[in-house]
């Protein structure tokens, strides 16, 4: 009686299991498997060239071009995980507490995240582009006094990127907005009434009881903002075109170049698990960064 | 009942099944392509080729041209390929495809006859889709595609801008100097000078080839690519300093490093812009957007006169046979009736593209005319018989675009490019 329930219980996840072997387990065996040839991915792989570790060696040791992406993608997440997640958290805080429209703002607060990526960075060049677009950005700082500043900021390298970084945060901070706010309406509201009985104000009950209880949600967002920022490239795509002279080149534009422009499909697969590779080595670290300031 | 809705719904499809004039018995020869502009003249040729011959050609159309290049390696890899389609990439990819077995030799049909079908069409354009003998990609020599209509990449000019700055329209400059003389004239009238897509760098790459070929000739250029010269011989540092010559100059417009093509398109189409480097595609484009627009074409002003100017020229777009299709036969008939006078003349007419087919051109409009003109100075990557590795023409451009926008010297790029090229040639990819 007991075997047959565990077989039904063994048949009822068979599905997933499947699935989840055909399109997942299987295609990540056949990436690591190819990230071991030269194979332009049309000839036969047959004919592919075993190099061993080859791709892995040129990735670590000699392209430049793909760890210049790697910081590149670190400075945007950088400033992600930091300008566009406080911003976030401090707009979710606001909307949290009873203010007056605070659905209109939630609504509009989301918007930019449901947009298409190509769509948000074709709209931004047009706004920040002084050739091809309105201009708006110089125009604004011209009017305000500042003409000095007013210049190309998508083909400038000195801006270019932070450029970029700044449009996918704006385009970014609704999920986080989302995540905090409902973290916040979970926080029991007995416990801010408690606290100001005994005497705390709206800075302490900030620092003692939110701050602690949204510990967790804080790392969820990290996290899902690490992963999201490491692996954006339709805005910039969007947004400059492409990787201007490697200022805006991120890892997936690279892989991108590999497997298409060069017809490198086996070193394009090395970089894809070198990459999944450090992202896991990050999201990693950061859980157990997380479970020490929990503790 | 039942019955009733059963035969109803039999009928249906069997319907769906039945198509217009074709004849019974004939098959339907599937084309993929990635053409959007050349969608509508390509569905009426089929059908008029259907009314001629009863066999019926089903155009398939996959956009963008990215998407397109994806599908066809995709079914390559799963041997599903149709019986006609079109390879997006280098020559080394196209040797890829012939020698895992997707595309017939043509060569066999084109010489039939005494080589009609060979002899009509351009032969710049069919060396794109040949492979000579000992070719460096060890593929059997022969003819593996038919061009359906060809390209040139040269500098356009608005005329009515010329005027406005107090140039003669009627000659545009022809060496470098007189080009970049015209950069401070932008300024001061508040016009952009020379757009054009080098945010996608192959389009930089062809423009700093053709000052290759006319800086140190061709000879050399090709003794470069198989490293017998390096990237920091004097002449490649020259090639590389027009660039920085430019940027000094005014010429370029603000931003043309990140520019698409698409972009350039709009900003030359709209008058904002005096120059484009541009392909003949772009008469179509312009047509679009501005059919006013008063504009002619010429060669890229040249550096010296110890070498000739070059400029790119080849198939615009070519059509392959499934080597393993059960319709080969009936795929290279319709293909040489594609590219017979009447359909080619149909094609540059509705699609303002040349025609692959020399007999065509008299009947072409004067701006396509322009860019036939200058077809004995043209070549291309893919007729040089050597191949450049991609990481090496990928660091040129990137290099370029680092130069226009003055972060590194024409030395340092050259430098860079070299590095990469000795470490491309230890690696000896095949």
């Amino acid at each position: 009686m007991r075997f047959k329930s565990t077989l039904e219980n063994y048949f009822l996840v068979l599905p997933a299991v499947l699935i989840f072997s055909v399109f997942y387990l299987y295609p990540f065996i056949q990436i690591f498997h190819l990230s071991f040839f030269d194979w332009d991915g049309i000839v036969s792989f047959k004919d592919a060239t075993f190099l061993g570790w080859g791709n892995f060696k040129e990735i670590l040791f000699q392209d430049s071009n793909w760890w210049q992406a790697m910081g590149n993608a670190g400075y945007i997440t950088l400033i992600a995980l930091t300008f566009q997640n406080i911003l976030a958290f401090l707009l979710a805080w606001a909307c949290d507490r009873e203010i007056r429209m605070k659905n209109f703002y939630r609504v509009v607060f989301f918007i930019p995240p449901v947009l298409s990526e190509i769509v948000v960075g074709m709209a931004w060049r047009f706004i920040i582009n002084d050739v091809d677009g309105a201009n708006i950005i110089n125009r604004m700082l011209t009017a305000a006094g500042f003409p000095n500043l007013a210049h190309n900021w998508l083909s400038d390298p000195k801006t270019a990127l932070t450029t970029v970084a700044i449009v996918h945060c704006w385009k970014g901070f609704g999920w986080g907005f989302l995540i905090f706010l409902a973290g916040l309406q979970t926080i029991p509201r007995e416990l801010y009434e408690a606290a100001r009985v005994d005497g705390a104000n709206a800075w302490e009950s900030f620092r003692k009881i939110t701050i602690p209880l949204m510990i967790p949600v804080m790392v969820l967002v990290a996290i899902l903002t690490v992963l999201g920022t490491m692996q954006a490239f339709v805005l910039i795509i969007g947004l400059v075109g492409g990787e201007f002279a490697g200022y805006t080149s991120v890892p997936v534009l690279r892989i991108l170049a590999s497997m298409r422009g060069s017809s490198m499909f086996g070193y394009a697969c090395a970089q894809g698990i070198t990459f999944g590779m450090i992202l896991v080595a990050i999201s990693f670290i950061q859980y157990r960064f997380s479970r020490r300031a929990e503790i | 009942m039942r019955k009733v809705i059963y035969c109803v719904a039999l009928g249906i499809l069997l319907a769906g099944c039945s198509s217009g004039n074709q004849e019974p018995g004939k098959p339907t020869v599937n084309v993929w392509h990635w053409m959007t502009d050349r969608d509508p003249a390509f569905q009426e040729l089929a059908g008029r080729y259907e009314a001629k011959t009863g066999e019926k050609i089903n155009f398939e159309l996959y956009a963008p041209s990215e998407a397109y290049s994806e599908k066809v390696r995709a079914a390559a890899q799963g041997v599903n390929l149709p019986d006609i389609f079109g390879i997006l990439g280098e020559k080394r990819d196209f040797a890829s495809f012939v020698k895992a077995g997707h595309v017939l030799n043509l060569t066999p049909y084109m010489d039939e006859m005494g080589g009609v079908w060979r002899n009509k069409l351009f032969s710049n354009a069919l060396a794109v889709n040949e492979f000579p003998d000992n070719n460096i990609y060890n593929v059997s020599p022969g003819t593996y595609a038919v061009p359906t209509d060809i390209m040139t990449i040269q500098i356009l000019y608005n005329k009515d801008l010329l005027k406005e700055l107090g140039l003669n329209p009627g000659r545009p400059p022809a060496t470098f100097a007189e080009f970049l003389a015209i950069g401070p004239k932008l300024k001061a009238k508040n016009l952009q000078g020379l757009v054009s897509g080098w945010g996608e760098l192959w389009m930089l790459n062809c423009f700093a080839n053709n000052y290759a070929f006319n800086i140190m000739g061709r000879d050399k250029v090709i003794a470069t690519i198989k490293g017998e010269v390096s990237y920091t011989d004097p002449d490649w540092i020259k090639v590389l300093g027009i660039f920085k010559d430019m940027q000094e100059s005014g010429i370029l417009a603000d931003a043309v490093v990140t520019m698409v093509n698409k972009t350039a398109e709009q900003l030359f189409a709209t008058g904002k812009a005096v120059f484009a480097f541009n392909g003949s595609w772009c008469v179509n484009v312009y047509k679009g957007i501005n059919p006013a627009l008063n504009y002619g074409v010429m060669l890229p002003p040249r550096v010296t006169d110890k070498f000739p100017m070059s400029i790119w020229e080849g198939a615009g777009s070519s059509f392959m046979v499934n080597a393993r299709s059960k319709n080969k036969e009936e795929a290279v008939k319709f293909l040489k009736w594609l590219t017979d006078s009447e359909q080619q003349a149909y094609l540059a007419e509705v699609t303002s593209n040349l025609p692959a087919n020399k007999e065509c051109l008299g009947e072409i409009p004067p701006i396509l005319a322009q860019f036939a003109d200058d077809m004995g100075l043209a070549t291309h990557p893919n007729i040089w018989g050597v191949s450049e590795s991609p990481l090496v023409t990928e660091t040129l451009g990137r290099g370029i675009q680092s130069i226009i926008i003055g972060e590194k010297t024409p030395e340092q790029v050259a430098v860079e490019v070299q590095k990469v090229k000795q470490r491309e040639q230890a690696k000896k990819r095949p």
